[in-house]
């Protein structure tokens, strides 16, 4: 695939990636914007939103094998519109595109995956809940059990999932705010899944049992022009609670930024800006660029005080769109395990 | 004391500019030539990758439907949501235009049109085509949606969203799936998906390599022959300088320069002055390229369809290697000259004619260098296999021949010198004989490029005639009919013979034959093919047992690669033997081809229905009409059979047309050595020359001698260039085609042509002896006496 051509597609500014996934440029012409309060309706809305340019379906998972080693493994499904609302045939304006990848202490495995909508080869259905692309697939008979694969040149995974608590909503009801703006976007996720399944790396297949997380956030416009890149974690910690965090880096040096707390029943508390704070420790050179694979993570109102570190520093993604993706190790004045993303590093 | 030795060194080329021009210009015309000739290959070659990299095709595996049938966009579906990383590919015919629909977002290839500028909409939003403008212009109103102009997309395309395309051709089926290099790790088979569809691999799409090989063997040949020429000039004016310079390289000596010091001097002076010559070379090189190239362009148009850009861009890859071979080439010349200059004792004497001292021996060895040369040749021709050996062949036998010319004149000379009557005559003949050591090299030069053109129009004519003839043989019917649908086959199988014209149905299909990748045509057995096909080798029923479907008609590739030949027979499927009936000679088809009876055709391939017809006819333009107007068939879907031959023969002679020209450019860089060697041995001869005008002949006479014996040597020369050149093409009609492209073919004679070659290098030597021999006439008397004066 042309990086150019994907651009040139999408219609987008180059630096628009740079920014993220969500960055898909900075007018939302013909497309609806979130608004605050929203009311929610499932299982329609774990299906797609043709009408917002930018949605996905982001599933991270914190793995161990039988003898106690860590893994890592993701699996992303993304939709983006040239156009509002749908169409069949090559006439959709819908275009998806998925990132899966495994993670071990000592290799990283990454691919992504293409797709036009409307002819059949990738796509979203809520009920029974049904996410696609090629012969990848999230799919059950609700969104609390699914089965996962997903594979490419030199891996490829078979989990199942089962979730063991509610859907948390993130900001305000799942009103997220991205920036001083008011950019929003809107923002649930499933983070109870329990997850056991096969990994085939090239060393042979590995049984792995673990905890994931699924993201679910839709939008048109989420970042703002002066904002350059993002990091986002979302930790599991020992004693049951979970912290969702994220800080956007501004291009004047400063950062907005936003968490969750979610405790062990999924009852959630939601900080706004300035409350959590994350600070890079140590960085790494990968792709010629210096990425942050180490931090501190502060969100005093709940005590917190932790150092992240990578499981594998060199979790890069080298794709179209390169990202640094992978799991975390926690410990501090909270111990557990997580994922970290961090998009705009150039 | 290096600066001084520099200064001392370098005077000798500001006494003598003369020879300076010689090595520069030596060295210059020999890169020039090659990096020429490197430029325009390394050009066509990057411009038809990227136009066979623009189709797709040949580069990627494909997956392709059964003969006349399509992909459905559910057989695209199942395959992608089964794990087969496929792009989807829809195309037709629009006004004569072919018409190409990708998906961007999951193809490997762009078609050309990644350069858009991003401002613009998608391609798939905008509704629009995208062409070559050379392309568009006069197809815009076939189509109902705008056609955009990109100088990037190949001729004859149009390009598009697969989206738009399917629109404009108003279908929604896919003609082809491209497969992508990579592709996930459990994969299923592809039967298991989808049972009624074929994988076909890339290697056997892959055309236009194979076509273009031809090409670019022509082209190396004479590439490394040019220089190899270049070479020669180099290398005696390199020898002469040294030569001449012993005085100063033994004063310098005298003078306490230590010899290695000397040395390395003198290797920094050559690789300067190679510097200097090679840059002038490039330079050339760049203008003879920039102006061959359009002519290059065109051809490869002409042949494959593919764009080649005609202008020139500048590739680091020649300008090094061009660069890189002068210096080297220089250096190497120049080696020889200072490890005599090594072991020279240090008052050795300096007298110029040290050099011919030595040329009995060196007679010697260059005669036993040809002799092995030759068993060289001989004993390749016999037990080597492959292209290697047969251009190591080429080389042996072009090397030993040069080697061997001053021998052989030799004794042609000493004959003449017997017969003389008369005191001038006898000593024009003993001088002449002397002259062949100097002049050798120049001769080789002369000789290497006579025979280099006597060889390449040898082979190009007999090319020619071969392909007139086999134009002729098989494009007999005054039509060929394309057509698209099923019912217009049935109706021109029903319609036409009602008018009184002959219908030819010609089936294809791409299968292999005895492991060979072989396309397998069904045809009708009649008259057409009963008077018109000249067999290579066959048996006298042949055609009877065809239409019998007992036998078949393999081309010569087929037959040369499969190590078939007439009488053979071989398994068309797991539980049909055929026999191969005869061997017909395909020119310039890389692919193998077996001809079988139409019905044979049919029960091997049912599924497979004619949509290609030759149609015999007396009145073709009528016919035409018809088919068009009655039939409803497009104008550029009838081909007639002189328009067909016409394009064969246009694409033949514009393949040549590069060649051609590298042939005079050779011959003048001959010539050149020529006037060359004459020139830095005017100066010479004086001292020889000065006895014979004391002794009372005129300075006019000398001159008109001097041109005279030039004369001599040419003819001399092209005497035993003919046989040299006969040879070179019989290697490369015989031994290096047949390896390279798997034909023979037959060699026909020329003597006219070589009569007019001989001319001309006679004319050329002439012309390069004039100036030197003028210089002779009008020697001032007072040089003439110095030499008495000065006697050394």
């Amino acid at each position: 695939m042309n990086v150019r051509l994907l651009v040139f597609l999408l219609c987008a500014p180059i630096t628009a990636w740079a920014q993220g996934f969500s960055g898909l440029g900075t007018n939302v012409e013909g497309f609806a914007v979130p608004s605050p309060a929203p009311v929610f309706n499932f299982p329609l809305d774990h299906g797609p939103h043709s009408d917002y340019r930018i949605e996905w379906w982001y599933l991270t998972a914190n793995l161990k094998d039988a003898d106690g080693s860590a893994y890592g493994l993701q699996w992303t499904l993304f939709r983006t519109a040239l156009a509002p609302g749908e169409a069949t045939g090559w006439h959709s304006p819908q275009i998806w595109f998925a990132h899966a990848a495994v993670t071990t202490p000592d290799a990283h495995f990454a691919t992504e995956r293409f797709a036009r909508g409307g002819v059949g080869t990738a796509g979203v259905e809520a009920d029974p809940f049904r996410a696609w692309i090629d012969e990848w697939s999230l799919e059950g008979p609700e969104f609390g059990t699914l089965d996962l694969t997903a594979q490419g040149t030199d891996f490829a995974y078979d989990m199942t999932l089962q979730s063991t608590g509610p859907l948390v909503y993130h900001g305000e009801q799942g009103f997220s705010v991205k920036s001083g703006e008011g950019q929003a976007s809107y923002y649930y996720s499933q983070p109870f899944y329990q997850i056991s399944g096969t990994l085939e790396l090239p060393t042979g297949q590995v049984a792995v049992t673990g905890e994931a997380w699924l993201d679910r956030e839709w939008s048109s416009q989420p970042l703002s022009e002066n904002q350059s890149g993002w990091d986002w974690f979302s930790l599991s910690f020992d004693k049951g609670d979970k912290l969702m965090g994220f800080q956007l880096r501004q291009r004047d040096g400063t950062y907005f930024s936003a968490a969750t707390w979610i405790d062990a029943k999924g009852g959630t508390t939601a900080y706004e800006n300035g409350a959590f704070t994350a600070e890079p420790l140590a960085k790494t050179q990968l792709a010629a660029r210096d990425v942050p694979t180490s931090w501190k993570l502060r969100l005093a109102e709940r005590g917190l005080d932790v150092r992240v570190e990578a499981l594998n520093r060199a979790a890069w993604m080298p794709l179209s769109i390169p990202y640094w993706e992978g799991p975390v190790i926690v410990s501090g004045t909270h111990v557990g395990v997580g994922y970290l993303e961090m998009t705009g590093y150039e | 004391m290096n600066r001084a030795c520099l200064k001392a060194l370098f005077s000798h080329w500001r006494r003598n500019p003369l020879q300076l021009f010689a090595f520069l210009a030596g060295l210059a015309l020999a890169t020039a030539l090659w990096s020429g000739v490197q430029a325009i290959n390394s050009e066509a070659r990057a411009s038809y990758a990227a136009a066979a990299a623009t189709l797709a095709e040949g580069q990627f595996d494909q997956i392709i439907p059964p003969s006349g049938g399509t992909i459905s966009q559910d057989d695209f579906v199942a395959l992608r949501r089964a794990g087969w990383l496929v792009s989807p590919v829809s195309e037709g015919e629009v006004g004569g235009v072919r018409v190409i629909g990708f998906d961007p977002l999951s193809s490997p290839v762009n078609f050309g049109i990644d350069e858009l500028e991003a401002e613009e909409q998608s391609l798939r939003e905008e509704g629009v085509l995208y062409a070559n403008p050379e392309t568009m212009r006069g197809v815009e109103d076939s189509f109902d949606v705008p056609l955009r102009a990109n100088s990037n997309i190949v001729l004859g395309i149009t390009v598009g969203d697969i989206g738009v395309v399917q629109q404009v051709l108003g279908r929604t089926h896919l003609t082809r799936l491209i497969v992508l290099p990579e592709q996930p790790l459990r994969r299923p088979k592809l039967h298991d998906v989808t049972p009624h569809l074929d994988l076909q691999e890339a290697s056997q799409t892959a055309d236009i390599g194979e076509l273009t090989d031809s090409f670019h063997l022509n082209l190396k040949a004479f590439g490394l022959l040019s220089f190899a020429v270049g070479l020669f000039i180099v290398y005696s004016t390199i020898g002469l300088a040294f030569e001449q310079r012993r005085g100063i390289v033994r004063t310098l000596r005298a003078l306490g320069v230590p010899l290695p010091r000397l040395i390395s001097l003198m290797i920094v002076e050559v690789f300067l002055l190679a510097l200097v010559g090679a840059s002038l070379g490039l330079a050339l090189g760049y203008f003879i390229a920039a102006a061959l190239l359009p002519d290059v362009a065109m051809t490869l148009r002409g042949l494959y369809g593919a764009q080649v850009s005609g202008v020139l861009k500048f590739r680091a890859s020649w300008w090094v290697s061009g660069m890189g071979i002068a210096v080297l080439g220089s250096l190497a010349a120049a080696t020889v000259q200072l490890r005599q200059i090594a072991a020279m004792p240090i008052l050795a004497s300096v007298r110029p004619r040290a050099w011919q001292m030595h040329a009995g021996r060196a007679l010697r060895v260059k005669a036993s260098a040809a002799f092995i040369l030759m068993i060289g040749a001989v004993a390749l021709g016999l037990f080597g296999s492959g292209l290697i050996a047969g251009f190591a062949l080429l080389a042996c036998f072009l090397i030993g021949a040069a080697l061997a010319l001053p021998v052989l004149i030799h004794p042609f000379l000493v004959f003449a010198q017997n017969h003389a009557r008369t005191a001038v005559a006898c000593w024009f003949w003993a001088d002449t004989r002397q002259q062949i050591p100097k002049l050798s090299l120049a001769l080789m030069a002369l000789l290497l490029a006579i025979s280099a053109n006597v060889g390449v129009v040898t082979m190009v004519s007999s090319f020619r005639l071969t392909f007139v003839a086999f134009l002729d043989q098989r494009l007999a019917p005054e039509l060929y009919v394309q057509v698209l649908e099923a019912k217009q086959a049935v109706a021109i199988e029903t319609q036409l013979p009602e008018l009184g014209a002959t219908v030819l149905p010609l089936l294809s299909q791409d299968t292999e034959v005895a492991g060979q990748p072989t396309r397998l045509f069904g045809v009708r057995v009649g008259p057409t093919y009963r008077e018109n096909w000249v067999f290579l080798e066959g048996l006298p029923d042949a055609w009877d047992r065809v239409r019998d479907g007992t036998a078949a008609v393999a081309n010569e590739q087929l037959a040369r690669r499969a190590g078939l030949w007439v009488g053979d027979s071989v398994m068309l499927t797991k539980d049909h033997r055929i026999t191969i009936a005869a061997v017909v000679a395909d020119y310039g088809n890389p692919l193998g081809q077996l001809v079988v009876d139409e019905a044979l055709f049919h029960t091997l391939h049912p599924q497979i229905e004619a949509r290609q017809f030759g149609v015999r006819t007396d009145d073709p333009a009528a016919l035409r009409r018809i088919l068009i107007s009655d039939l409803g068939l497009a104008d550029s879907a009838i081909t007639n059979q002189s328009a067909l031959k016409d394009i064969s023969l246009q694409v033949f002679d514009r393949t040549f047309t590069v060649t051609s020209a590298l042939n005079v450019l050779t011959l003048a860089v001959a010539g050149f050595a020529m006037l060359m060697s004459l020139l830095t041995l005017t100066d010479l001869r004086v001292p020889q020359l000065a006895p014979v005008w004391a002794l009372g002949m005129t300075r006019r006479r000398i001159g008109q001698l001097e041109l005279m014996r030039t004369v001599v040597f040419a003819a001399l020369v092209c005497l035993f260039a003919l046989p040299v050149g006969l040879g070179l093409a019989w290697v490369l009609l015989t031994i290096v085609n047949v390896e390279a492209f798997g034909w023979r073919l037959p060699m026909f004679l020329f003597p006219l042509d070589y009569l007019r070659l001989f001319v001309l290098a006679i004319l050329a030597a002439i012309a390069a002896a004039f100036w030197p021999a003028v210089r002779l006439m009008c020697l001032p008397p007072a040089q003439l006496l110095k030499v008495f004066a000065n006697e050394r």
